[in-house]
């Protein structure tokens, strides 16, 4: 009950912000004024709409999992996001044994297999990617400054990175 | 016959050596991607994606490769259903409720071998109703303007909404999240950036792969770390595969009609294939009785669903390639395929590239053979493939979306807002929330919104013209219908519980 109201609460915000600013959408003389406000605009009041059935008729809750896994869950997210911005100084090697890594204990739970898995991975996604598939913008490794690295941790800070 | 000189020309696209080659690779790709517990068709084709599309194959063979690997997901989705009770995709469903208890009966080879043949067939028949209805449908499809297509797009939304979810509110929000998300970007018609707040990695849009590769892979690593990576342990052993000659005779009828009635299904745009197996099984369970024994192992239930399921992906190419309306999930992606090799589906695909489409239709024909042959002898290869346990399996699956998103555009946004669509897709499953209306509203949006502006500017504001045609009329009707009678037929179509160990 409660997580469908809720879900319904921030689709009905969401649909109604979305709405505010399909008013606000530039035209000009090719587009006129009308038209590119007109299908954004359908859309939001139509997921308003259903976002108000959903808040009063919602459907049972479902099992929500304990707050351990929450935690598990959003350490799994904060490593994908941190591997998604290292990728790039670092090369592919090095933050991908790290990262596979850490995903890969989340899911056994065991340090050893998890570690291996993490290392297979990463040599062997390369070897594979590199030399079997050829894509070209994979590098292995790039050296890098520690002020480099800061740089590209910013991006996941709201409002320091650019 | 203009069928045979079609056909002749689509063999001769798919027919080389190389894309034989890489049809048989597709095949073996396709079956293993199926076969893995929590990596179903639309989840391996939408990370094929990106990484084929850099690997710079042309067209054809693109095609080609990806249709074998749809083709093959299909056929290993039913190792894990029978073997594990663990369905690689909603489709799927249908085949573990035989499937699975004929395995504990010790018959796990011969529902393998079965369920194989009778996909083949499923398969064999809906590609050349395919070959026959789709070069008339095509050509129908000349006579639909900008009222007719938004008519039809809405078609698409409502029946996918209204058969694949349980709440048509809940179909509605996802319908409408990827809609709204596929305004975002610079409007063609202006050229000035719409719903960016002012974010310059959004002039673009949000590229469909990253938010499908998002939904699909990202999403089923939350998934997995919720739930530690358990039930993905065999629990049936496969001991001698032979080839059970006799159930296969003595399914054959079983077999043909729920191809047929999977065909039909599959037509149906936006309801496709979950629709296909669920009504094949159906049907045939009403057939056979309350003394045909299914629910219990027998193989007519595990050969209907196989076979209606097939033929349902066969039958959702049909509106996919004729009308551009993908008819599945997987439809949905391999739309996103031809999207992303700049090929338009459409009535003008058949007149202006023929070579694409009868190589397609050629190159599902082919890989249809080569994956009976490839079934079953190799099964016992692909049983090994399930004992991959899930910590290797879902770490590697991620750094494989990484990479192939990476590889498109080498930018750190894009791999943040896969994440971010992970995320969401997470939180949209928990609340049973389907996804496919998502990936479809992302893909299809910017078409229906063409279709809306045309529609308004022939007509001058009016929005009667919307409804100015017989056949617009007509869609208008089958789009309410389908949106509202799930909501009465739930009951009627209540599908049968998961067997339960």
């Amino acid at each position: 009950m409660a997580s469908d109201r809720i879900f319904g609460l921030i689709i009905l915000i969401t649909a109604v912000a979305y709405v505010a600013a399909a008013t606000q959408i530039q035209t000009n003389f090719f587009s006129g004024e009308f038209l590119p406000k007109l299908f954004p605009l359908l859309i939001g009041s139509v997921a308003a709409l259903a976002a108000l059935v959903l808040v009063f008729r919602p459907d049972p809750d479902p099992d929500w999992p304990a707050s351990a896994t929450w935690i598990n869950m959003a350490v799994a997210v904060a490593v994908l996001a941190v591997y998604a911005v290292l990728l790039t100084p670092l090369g592919f090697i090095a933050p991908t044994i790290v990262a596979a890594a850490i995903l890969s204990y989340q899911i056994s739970g065991r340090f050893g297999p998890s570690a291996l898995s993490g290392l297979g991975l990463a040599l062997g996604l390369f070897v594979l990617f590199k030399y079997a598939l050829g894509l070209g913008n994979i590098v292995a490794y790039r050296v890098t400054s520690p002020a480099k690295i800061w740089d590209a941790l910013t991006i996941l800070i709201p409002f320091v990175g650019k | 016959m203009e069928l045979f000189a079609n056909l002749a020309l689509g063999f001769g696209v798919a027919l080389s050596p190389y894309t034989l080659f890489l049809a048989v690779c597709g095949c073996f790709l396709g079956t293993i991607i199926g076969a893995l517990p929590g990596l179903g068709p639309s989840n391996g084709v939408a990370i094929l994606i990106p990484i084929t599309f850099t690997l710079g194959l042309d067209a054809t063979s693109a095609l080609v490769l990806m249709t074998s690997v749809y083709y093959g997901a299909m056929y290993g989705g039913r190792i894990s259903s029978i073997l594990l009770n663990i369905p690689g995709d909603e489709p799927a469903l249908m085949t573990t409720l035989d499937g699975y208890p004929m395995a504990k009966q010790g018959r796990a080879g011969d529902a393998l071998v079965l369920s194989g043949v009778a996909s083949f067939v499923g398969a064999l028949l809906a590609t050349i109703g395919l070959m026959l209805l789709a070069p008339t449908l095509a050509r129908v499809a000349f006579l639909f303007g900008p009222a007719e297509y938004f008519a039809l797009y809405l078609l698409a939304f409502c029946t996918l909404g209204g058969m694949a979810s349980n709440n048509q509110a809940k179909a509605v929000i996802a319908a409408c999240l990827g809609l709204g998300i596929a305004m975002i970007g610079v409007d063609s018609s202006s050229g000035l950036p719409r719903l960016t707040g002012g974010n310059l990695h959004l002039y673009d849009g949000i590229d469909f792969l990253v938010a499908i590769v998002g939904l699909f892979a990202i999403a089923e690593l939350f998934f997995f770390i919720e739930s530690h990576g358990k039930g993905s342990s065999i629990g049936v052993t496969l001991d001698k595969v032979r080839i059970p000659w006799k159930d296969i005779f003595s399914t054959k009828w079983t077999m043909l009609r729920a191809s047929g009635v999977g065909f039909v299904a599959g037509i149906l745009p936006g309801a496709g294939a979950s629709l296909g197996s669920f009504l094949a099984y159906m049907s045939e369970k009403s057939i056979a009785g309350e003394n045909g024994g299914f629910g219990t192992g027998v193989p007519k239930g595990v050969a209907a669903p196989e076979a209606g399921n097939n033929a349902a992906a066969g039958g959702a190419l049909v509106p996919m390639l004729t009308l551009g309306v993908p008819g599945s999930g997987t439809t949905a992606v391999l739309l996103a395929l031809l999207m992303t090799l700049n090929i338009t589906p459409g009535p003008t695909l058949f007149t202006e590239r023929p070579e694409v489409v009868w190589g397609l239709i050629a190159s599902l024909l082919i890989a249809n053979v080569v994956l009976l042959l490839m079934n079953v002898p190799m099964v016992k290869i692909f049983v090994r493939v399930l004992m991959v346990p899930a910590w290797i399996l879902l770490p590697g699956v991620t750094m494989i979306s990484f990479v192939g998103i990476y590889s498109l555009s080498g930018s750190y946004f894009d791999l943040l807002l896969m994440i971010g669509f992970g995320v969401l897709g997470y939180f949209l499953r928990k609340l049973d929330v389907p996804t496919v209306p998502v990936i479809l509203g992302i893909l299809l949006g910017g078409n229906m919104e063409d279709a809306l502006r045309r529609a308004m500017t022939l007509s001058d504001g009016d929005p009667i013209y919307l409804f100015s045609s017989p056949i617009a009329i007509g869609l208008w009707v089958a789009a309410v219908l389908g949106f509202i009678a799930p909501m009465f037929l739930r009951n009627v179509l209540k599908k049968p519980p998961a067997v339960t160990d």
